[in-house]
């Protein structure tokens, strides 16, 4: 065990010369598990730095094979988790986006009865055959597939109180039966599944045993940095510094309502360097405040604060 | 070796059981903490903590049991005492003042000092030290530390041990039982609403769609119905001014979050001071009274009623019919006037903004008898939108754990 030398953290990416490290350390043999089967472990991508928390939490979720349930500000890559995964993987994502009227039962399997309907009457098609007017959901999908796959759950707080409940038996055994044929599917390989929350609701107590859980923080600066890097590997240090000391300043301004995340900040840089900008002051003459704060109240308690009352020209 | 570390955290209302440590031997079983503390702390806080509101328990517990096997290192705290001790001796240029900032330094700043010592040991000593032999439960197991240390851009990101990050207590401002902000509250009210069928017929009803169509002899007929949509309806009354002042902002917060609320048909809210007595109040300003049996006259008895008071009060403006002189003489007491509010509505609940511990042997005592009462935090709100969506109406005496 002592000679495992898998890292701790995250591999910082978008380094100069830290891919070569990085790839080293991919390559690296795990000495086989006393009893659980072997898995790969994750490590975050190129394009999406994680910390040990997350990592820690992510294994843990392959090792035992249990959903992954992740929640945290919005922003904070919760969905781009589960695209990470599958391509650190390689394994194919499916993306099950809940809505509020969505039922736990979409997500298994749909029978079209409408077209079935509409086919007897008009003699199209073999109506005998009922399986083809079903039509499997996510995650019946994922169940039947040939290989693993990531299936994500997104925003399951969406949807009705009760839908994380109808889904714990399916999500523990990993397979269900169609009732309408008689057929039942059940996973060959048990799907990596990762469900993400808002907190618009909170989850069934019976729902939160069964699963992993990870909050995840906001990045502190250092973090912050290396994700900028990654997706605007050119930019200048002086103006990234500038833009992250105004951006963590921006957050700890507690009239804020909604404030601004890590896609704010990628976003609001993309913008500033189109637009040729290569110096920043935090007042009411801060370019583009728009792409950092969404709410019309915010706005105001910027300028209110940084202005004098004076309205900024965002 | 975990087993005492699940108990320190019942102990702090964490929710562990079985599942939960069967589910972390497995993990520890294929390695996945690394075997150092740090990979533990991880490992641990993903599988045993189901709910942002449980990390700063979380992280309690895991200071509190593992606060003991840190200081196994004791041979290189005692170095980092005699490192301060030494600091202290040879001021070189340091002013009296400097000194005095020296001394001031609060536990937090000690901790992260001894980490920093323990980095620097380990960078210089190559391991050799014997505590961090003991890889296999030492908190100073050092793997990845090497990777890491090659790489790092500087700064402490991504480099607290585990008790450092417990230490830090960045989840206080999640538990739930303290009192949280607007939206917080509102996700809790959510809870409140029902779903009926009721309205403009606009949703295509399938399995009736079916049905008719069968009967028309597979001529198509579509059914449509009326969508569901929530058909809670609340009624809110707030107690203000005098003693309830302390908590105007909080109470102020549950009004914004209620009238926020898009998940109810309806919601009223009026106002009284002190008790009820004959008359609610439009504004808090106690404009506009509206009297009660026209105020129970329009809700008819499906409304959800949520009381928010601290309930305390001298014993005879609850009891005595000159409780409070408002339209004079013949009214009955405010007590008579909540019983009728009681009796009226189905379903109804007191939020309390005193403390639990508070409401025994005085008028909280008696008004906890009349209605369920909650304490006004986000726990209490959810164990009260839980008694009224599905509670028994029950008198109950004071709850208090």
């Amino acid at each position: 065990m002592v000679e495992l030398k898998v890292p701790g953290s995250y591999v910082p990416t978008g380094l100069p010369g830290s891919s070569r490290e990085r790839s080293s350390l991919r390559n690296v043999t795990l000495p086989p598990m006393s009893s659980s089967p072997e898995f790969r472990r994750f490590q975050g991508t190129d394009r999406y730095l994680i910390n040990e928390a997350l990592q820690a939490a992510v294994n843990c979720a392959l090792a035992l094979e249990r959903p992954l349930l992740v929640k945290g500000e919005p922003g904070t890559g919760k969905t781009l988790l589960a695209e990470a995964i599958a391509e650190a993987l390689g394994m194919k994502l499916l993306t099950w986006h809940v809505k509020s009227t969505t039922r736990a039962q979409d997500g298994l399997y749909v029978y079209d009865t409408v077209q079935r309907l509409y086919d007897s009457r008009f003699n199209d098609g073999d109506v005998r055959d009922i399986k083809r007017y079903i039509k499997l959901g996510p995650l019946g999908e994922a169940f039947a597939a040939d290989q693993r796959v990531v299936l994500l759950i997104d925003e399951v707080d969406k949807a009705d109180l009760e839908f994380p409940n109808d889904l714990l038996h399916e999500l523990d055994r990993m397979r269900f039966r169609i009732t309408e044929t008689n057929e039942d599917i059940s996973a060959r390989e048990r799907p990596v599944v990762l469900i993400t929350s808002n907190n618009e609701k909170e989850l069934p107590d019976a729902f939160l045993r069964r699963c992993v859980f990870h909050f995840i923080d906001f990045p502190e600066q250092e973090l912050m940095r290396r994700i900028v890097a990654v997706h605007h590997p050119k930019l200048e240090q002086s103006l990234v510094d500038q833009a992250l000391k105004i951006f963590y300043e921006l957050r700890n301004l507690t009239r804020l309502r909604k404030r601004p995340s890590t896609s704010e900040l990628v976003d609001w840089l993309a913008v500033l360097t189109s637009s040729g900008v290569s110096h920043l002051t935090l007042d009411e003459t801060l370019p583009f405040v728009g792409a950092l704060l969404k709410r019309e109240q915010d706005i105001q308690a910027f300028s209110e604060q940084f202005a004098k009352g004076r309205r900024s020209r965002a | 070796m975990f087993l005492g570390f699940f108990y320190e955290l019942r102990r702090r209302k964490v929710p562990v059981g079985t599942g939960e440590a069967i589910a972390l031997a497995r993990a520890l079983e294929s390695g996945l903490h690394e075997s150092a503390l740090d990979g533990f702390y991880h490992v641990a806080r993903s599988l045993l903590v189901h709910s942002e509101a449980h990390l700063d328990a979380f992280d309690q517990a895991f200071l509190a049991h593992f606060k003991g096997i840190e200081e196994q290192g004791q041979a290189l705290a005692d170095e980092l005492l005699a490192w301060l001790k030494e600091a202290k001796e040879h001021p070189g240029n340091l002013t009296p003042e400097e000194l005095a900032m020296l001394e001031q330094f609060d536990a937090a700043r000690l901790l992260e000092m001894f980490e920093e010592r323990q980095r620097e040991q380990k960078a210089r000593h190559d391991g050799g030290n014997t505590w961090i032999g003991t890889a296999g439960t030492s908190p100073f197991g050092n793997q990845g530390r090497a990777a890491r240390e090659g790489v790092r851009v500087g700064g402490a990101g991504g480099q607290k041990s585990a008790l450092q990050i417990a230490d830090a207590r960045r989840y206080e401002t999640y538990r739930d039982d303290v009192v949280l902000d607007t939206r917080q509250l509102g996700v809790a009210l959510r809870k409140l609403r029902a779903f009926t069928r009721e309205g403009a017929f606009e949703e295509l009803d399938l399995e009736g769609t079916i049905e008719q169509t069968a009967r028309n002899g597979g001529e198509l007929e579509v059914v449509v119905r009326p969508p569901r949509r929530s058909n809670t309806r609340v009624l809110l009354l707030m107690d203000v001014g005098g003693s309830m002042t302390p908590y105007a902002s909080l109470v102020s917060r549950l009004f914004s979050a209620a009238s926020k609320s898009t998940h109810f048909k309806e919601l009223r809210t009026h106002y009284f001071h002190n008790c009820v007595y004959g008359k609610l109040f439009e504004t808090h300003r106690m404009d506009d009274g509206i009297p009660v049996h026209q105020l129970l006259s329009e809700c008819n008895r499906g409304y959800k009623l949520i009381l928010v008071g601290d309930a305390l009060m001298a014993p005879y403006e609850l009891v005595s019919s000159w409780g409070y002189s408002l339209g004079g003489g013949d009214n009955p007491p405010g007590i008579a006037w909540l019983m009728q509010l009681k009796e009226h509505f189905e379903k109804s609940v007191w939020l309390n903004p005193e403390p639990r511990q508070t409401w025994r042997g005085n008028t909280i005592q008696t008004i906890s008898q009349i209605f369920d009462m909650f304490p006004l935090t986000l726990d209490g709100l959810g164990e009260a939108v839980q008694h009224l969506t599905r509670g028994t109406a029950r008198r109950g005496p004071v709850r208090s754990r």
